[in-house]
């Protein structure tokens, strides 16, 4: 599986408070949740965002609260993928267990800038950067979490 | 190699004789949490995977604490499919407005958790029972539809830190400061995917409520749990709560840890968290001069009874600088008898302050204390992330209930010895 879009960059510690802002979550429309993903730092990326779109960010993504409404407002939003130099880990269970595309990579998240073109092939684990003719190499998934994914989500592994 | 006292608890529940850092396993869990917020999504996610039977309905907790007693609409739909949920499956605990409390304050107090065992919970904060000696911690509600369904969940082992608590805590000085102190000294991933396992002969100097305090914001630091061994201050607080055995687990000597800090308890200052994230501390003391709109006291952080005597004592025969609103929520139903009973209330009225009932409210910007934009608050929670109490543009500072109780009388943010 491969994704291409163009890059939305932010730093270190985005919070789920940033992510989704709590006055929003007395809904689980994945939709509404969408439309207010990240307005609090950036009221133009929801305007601006399209399928296959991907996130670059740096340190600690996804702090805070275990709000699963944050992976789910971010994957409605049409971002393919997160890119960070490190994933609160909450935020990492979330995403897996809800199909959102995560991708740990200190080499990405610094070099990638603002606005880039970038593809991301999921199965070799590499991000090529269209506009800077980079290629930069992740881990592929742990087997066990490569499963749940399969699977396509946690609850499917327990399914009859 | 020795094992820490989190990875003994999770090997004892995985039934294995050892684990090692790193390593994934499989765990029974002896409590599954989940709240209004996030237990809609589990329990949609339950129902669309074709899930019928709850594995043990003595073992799942819902309480309706973040947006009740409901602040709109959509807040009600989400607690009335709750509420369906748990009557459909006869859950035992479920806890809804004129019994629920904020659910970190009242699994513990309900003797819902005890030493030794493991809980997972769709809420951060589900950390803070490691103050009794469990292992718990936070997931997403798709992992609490699979915990509510299975009764298992999967883990990956922590390693972990150690903080080495000596000496006494003078004057102000409490739980929260010790806290703040660390997540300031290491930073908000300072911690991040490991245990924060608290020892030394400091920590007998530590009431369980400051216990719970500074376990329940290890994930400011991003730790996945944080725990204090098992002492005679445990054993009373559970005692008369939890009816059920329960097997006490202590670190081996020869455990290894990432690092091993030092904390001298004697030599804290009341410390304050400045926006934007719970890292920025200062001593009270010699932080910037910062004037202030309202102050919050309650939350899972510092919302417990001995969290109210001590802002009473603070506040008692003064009056609250006139241009702040102040917000006292006791943390339960219980905790709100007692203080009171205690007369705690008259003070606090007395004062200027208002009383709520048990809810999580404007700990993340629910209801009952919003702030404007260019507003700020001093609150005994746990976050000051951007927006948190409410407007992208308005700031919350953490503080110990003292600081805050103090700061509300002098209108900006200072100590009780300085009023
Ligand atoms: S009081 Fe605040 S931090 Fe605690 S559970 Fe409620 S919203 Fe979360």
């Amino acid at each position: 599986m491969k994704a291409t879009g163009k890059v939305f960059k932010y730093g270190d510690n985005i919070d789920t408070d940033v992510i989704i802002p709590a006055r929003y979550l007395n809904t689980t429309d994945h939709a509404e949740l969408a439309s207010h993903c990240m307005e609090d730092i950036d009221k133009e990326f929801i305007k601006n965002v399209e399928a296959g779109d991907v996130m670059v960010a740096g340190r600690n993504f996804g702090c805070g609260s275990s709000r699963e409404h944050a992976p789910i407002a971010i994957k409605a939003s049409g971002i393919s993928c997160v890119i960070a130099k490190s994933f609160a880990r909450i935020f990492y269970r979330n995403a897996i267990n809800t199909g959102l595309a995560i991708i740990e990579c200190e080499e990405a998240a610094d070099k990638i800038e603002n606005g880039d073109r970038v593809e991301v092939d999921f199965d070799s684990g590499t991000i090529k950067n269209l506009t800077r003719n980079e290629v930069y190499k992740t881990q592929p998934f742990p087997a066990f979490i490569q499963r749940i994914i399969d699977a396509g989500g946690l609850l499917k592994t327990i399914q009859k | 190699m020795g094992m820490t006292m989190s990875q003994k608890i999770l090997a004892a529940h995985a039934g294995l004789d050892s684990v090692s850092p790193g390593q994934l396993i499989e765990a029974s869990v002896d409590m599954v949490l989940a709240n209004d917020v996030t237990a809609p999504v589990s329990v949609v996610e339950f129902e669309k995977a074709g899930l019928e039977s709850v594995f043990d309905k003595d073992k799942v907790a819902f309480v309706m604490d973040h947006f009740t007693p409901n602040k709109d609409i959509k807040a009600a739909e989400q607690c009335k499919l709750v509420r369906q949920f748990a009557c459909r499956k006869e859950i035992t605990h479920f806890y809804d407005v004129g019994e629920m409390g904020v659910e970190h304050a009242l699994l513990p107090e309900k003797g819902l958790v005890a030493p030794g065992e493991l809980v997972i919970g769709a809420d951060s904060h589900t950390c803070t029972y490691g103050a009794l000696g469990a292992f718990s911690t936070g997931m997403g509600s798709t992992d609490i539809a699979y915990g509510i369904a299975a009764g298992r969940t999967w883990l990956k082992v922590p390693s972990a830190l150690k903080f080495v608590l000596k000496g006494k805590p003078r004057g102000w000085v409490s739980g929260k400061d010790v806290i703040l102190h660390i997540i300031g000294l290491i930073g908000v991933d300072g911690a991040l995917y490991k245990s924060m396992e608290f020892t030394g002969e400091g920590i007998a100097h530590l009431s369980i409520d400051d216990r719970f305090t500074i376990a329940n914001m290890a994930i400011e630091a991003g730790a996945k749990n944080g725990i204090f061994p098992v002492d005679d201050v445990t054993m009373e607080y559970v005692g008369g709560r939890v009816d059920r055995q329960f097997t006490v687990y202590s670190a081996d000597d020869d455990a290894e840890y990432d690092a091993v800090y030092e904390i001298d308890l004697g030599a804290l200052e009341p410390t304050v968290a400045f926006p934007h994230l719970p890292e920025n501390t200062y001593e009270v003391k010699s932080a910037p001069h910062v004037e202030i709109d309202q102050v919050v006291i309650g939350s899972c952080t510092n919302g417990r009874l001995s969290d109210l005597r001590i802002a009473a004592q603070v506040m008692k025969g003064k009056k609250v600088k006139k241009g702040v609103r102040v917000i006292v929520i006791p943390a339960t139903q219980q905790i709100w008898l007692e203080a009171m009973k205690e007369g705690l209330f008259d003070i606090f009225v007395n004062a200027g302050a208002v009383v709520s009932t048990p809810t999580c409210g404007p700990c993340l910007g629910g209801h009952m204390g919003i702030l404007a934009k260019g507003e700020r608050a001093v609150a005994t929670t746990n976050r000051n992330f951007v927006g948190r109490m409410g407007h992208p543009q308005s700031e919350v500072y953490l503080a110990s209930p003292a600081v805050a109780a103090a700061s509300a009388i002098a209108g900006y943010i200072t100590t009780p010895d300085q009023l």
